[in-house]
């Protein structure tokens, strides 16, 4: 957990949004994050973010799953305790199809869920900065990160030139944390500098 | 940005279709020869007759199925309100052109088989047969020959009429753009209209009746609820299939510029869930057969998956769920035009081998007669329809271009 120093920008427009995205990233500067209301197909393209791994992870446990009942299925009905259904095989493969299916769908569900929260870093009480809160409403936001070298006043005025509004500099949490977004944001939003 | 919109037929895609369609003839009359004339027993003449038919029903009725399922494709598509397939909508299209030559074709083998063969395939074709036996007594009013032919013809008919008028619908667009948006909403009303009626006569024939009546009636003692939702899938996988080839066909040559492998995936997820959705159905009917294990029923198991013919059966398991399976899973592979063209010749193949297993162990349950020749017809009809969509392709233009949910198609992505 470190509090980093961001320029933010506010963007009111998806049309504007898109090429300043573009420009910032080939002038080189590191996009943080942008947070959208909604779901913008193509922005993870334009931003260069890799595609996700969450369907390789989906099919390791589900993979997991499949061996998990056939295996035990296996064991329970021609190891541990045979039974004789309608004088089928002990090990008759087609009746533990639909079981083997729904372990294999039921683990691969699970999994990738709790996986996804994990990726996102979403649990019940873990809180993250997301810089400006109408970026759930109406607001695209752009952080961009600064490091010791960076001169703010160019960020600044770069962001305004690709159509930013309200740019301002801000020292934000990156990391989670576990607490109440009302007192948080009181804690952080102190350390705001106004935009030069 | 000017488009190639004019396909023109190459001559090598020509002489191809042309030398498939002679190859096709030829193995027909190579399969008469080695199948008839030849003497024996009563009971080899009557096998080697009917395994004549039935490897011209099985190729006859697996191909029109087939080209029949890209009609059902832009029929549910334009039910749907999908925009995705607008921007190579003419490719289903061409190739359901089709439906009416194919279907003339199969029509005639079907009628052939009914009334003139000597009831090879179809037992209940034989009244006295019929007299003496008390579970083709019961079903003789919907398996007899005068329904038999009734429903052939009129279900070829209405394929072949109602897939002409959503053509001609698409078609009428192209000279006289729609302006005012009241007139576009008409059109897609119209269209609905046509879809619905489209995919209410598939429902009651692909659906239900046909495969009842020209597969499972081959095995008229037997029967199965989920056989003919288990053609559906089947056919409509590899009417899929062989959509994607077309289109990867004509992007290899240049045209259908607006599509691209977002709609390439598209194509790849259908066929990727119609391939689990078979697997579904395909194995619904097995295990429950197989579970309740009813002689009545299981015999139609016997020879296929324990008997002679478990090398196809379960060699077209593997081709049809395992390989879509394993190799269609991923996004990329669902984006390679490789991957696609090799998995939709697998496809195809694959539900061919399906279709003969379903055809083939009723009329000879003893041994698996297949010999080149089985190859050959299936080239014929491949020959028809290279030959017949080629033709159909040059004689429209490739992008529907007035259609009211072009632009959909081609801001298309996943």
């Amino acid at each position: 957990m470190s509090v980093k120093k961001f320029v933010v920008g506010n963007f009111y427009d998806e049309a504007v949004l898109f090429p300043a995205v573009k420009k910032v990233r080939r002038a080189g500067y590191k996009i943080h994050d942008v947070y959208t209301p909604f779901p913008i197909h193509g922005l993870d393209k334009v931003m260069g973010l890799r595609d996700t791994s969450l369907h390789t992870a989906g099919f390791i446990y589900g993979i997991t799953g499949t061996t998990t009942a056939v295996s035990f299925i296996t064991w329970a009905l021609t190891i541990d305790w045979q039974i004789n259904f309608g004088g089928k095989p002990f090990f008759s493969l087609p009746a533990w199809i639909p079981i083997t299916f729904e372990l294999t769908v039921l683990f691969a569900a699970v999994g990738m869920v709790l996986t996804f929260c994990w990726l996102c870093q979403l649990a019940p009480f873990v809180k993250k900065d997301h810089f400006n809160p109408r970026s759930t409403d109406d607001t695209f936001v752009m952080a961009l990160e600064c490091t010791d070298k960076t001169n703010e006043a160019e960020v600044i005025a770069f962001l305004n030139s690709v159509g930013a509004k309200d740019v301002s500099v801000e020292h934000r949490e990156t990391g989670w944390w576990l607490g109440r977004y009302d007192q948080d944001t009181v804690k952080y939003g102190k350390k705001t500098e106004a935009a030069a | 940005m000017s488009l190639k919109l004019n396909f023109t037929v190459p001559k090598r895609y020509n002489t191809i279709s042309i030398a498939l369609m002679l190859v096709g003839i030829l193995a027909i009359v190579g399969l008469y020869i080695t199948t008839h004339g030849k003497g024996g027993t009563p009971e080899e003449v009557h096998h080697n007759e009917a395994r004549f038919w039935a490897s011209l029903l099985q190729n006859s009725v697996y191909f029109l199925l087939v080209v029949n399922a890209s009609m059902f494709f832009i029929c549910a598509t334009t039910l749907a309100w999908g925009g995705w397939q607008m921007t190579f909508r003419r490719v289903p299209e061409a190739i359901s052109v089709c439906i009416p030559v194919v279907g003339v074709i199969c029509a005639a083998i079907l009628l052939a088989i009914a009334f003139g063969d000597n009831h090879t395939i179809y037992h209940w074709t034989s009244k006295e047969h019929v007299e003496h036996d008390a579970t083709l007594y019961h079903k003789k009013g919907f398996l007899n020959t005068t329904f038999f032919a009734v429903v052939t013809v009129l279900t070829v008919v209405l394929w072949s009429v109602l897939g002409w008028k959503m053509r001609q619908l698409s078609r009428s667009l192209d000279e006289n753009p729609i302006a005012s948006l009241e007139g576009k909403r008409k059109y897609l009303w119209k269209n609905t209209i046509w879809a619905a009626l489209y995919i209410v006569v598939f429902a009651l024939t692909v659906m239900s009746s046909i495969p009842w009546l020209w597969l499972m009636s081959i095995d008229a003692h037997w029967y199965s609820t989920m056989y003919s939702w288990y053609t559906f899938a089947s056919t409509f996988v590899a009417g899929v299939a062989l959509i994607a080839l077309f289109v990867v066909y004509l992007k290899n040559t240049g045209y259908l510029e607006l599509t691209n492998n977002e709609h390439l995936h598209d194509l790849g997820k259908f066929m990727f869930a119609f391939s689990i959705f078979w697997t579904y159905l395909w194995f619904s009917q097995f295990m429950l057969i197989w579970y309740a294990n009813i002689p009545e029923e299981t015999v139609y198991f016997k020879p296929r998956a324990e008997g002679i013919y478990s090398g196809i059966f379960w060699l077209m398991f593997i081709i049809n769920f395992l390989a879509p399976l394993l190799i269609l899973m991923s996004r990329d592979a669902k984006r390679n035009y490789g991957t696609i063209t090799f998995m939709a010749l697998l496809i195809l193949f694959g539900h061919w081998l399906d279709l003969y297993q379903m055809v083939f162990p009723a009329v000879s349950p003893d041994h698996v007669p297949m010999i080149v020749y089985d190859f050959g017809v299936a080239l014929g009809f491949v020959g028809v329809i290279m030959f017949v969509t080629g033709r159909a392709l040059a004689k429209s233009p490739l992008l529907a271009k007035n259609h009211p949910l072009i632009k959909e198609g081609i801001i298309h992505h996943t």
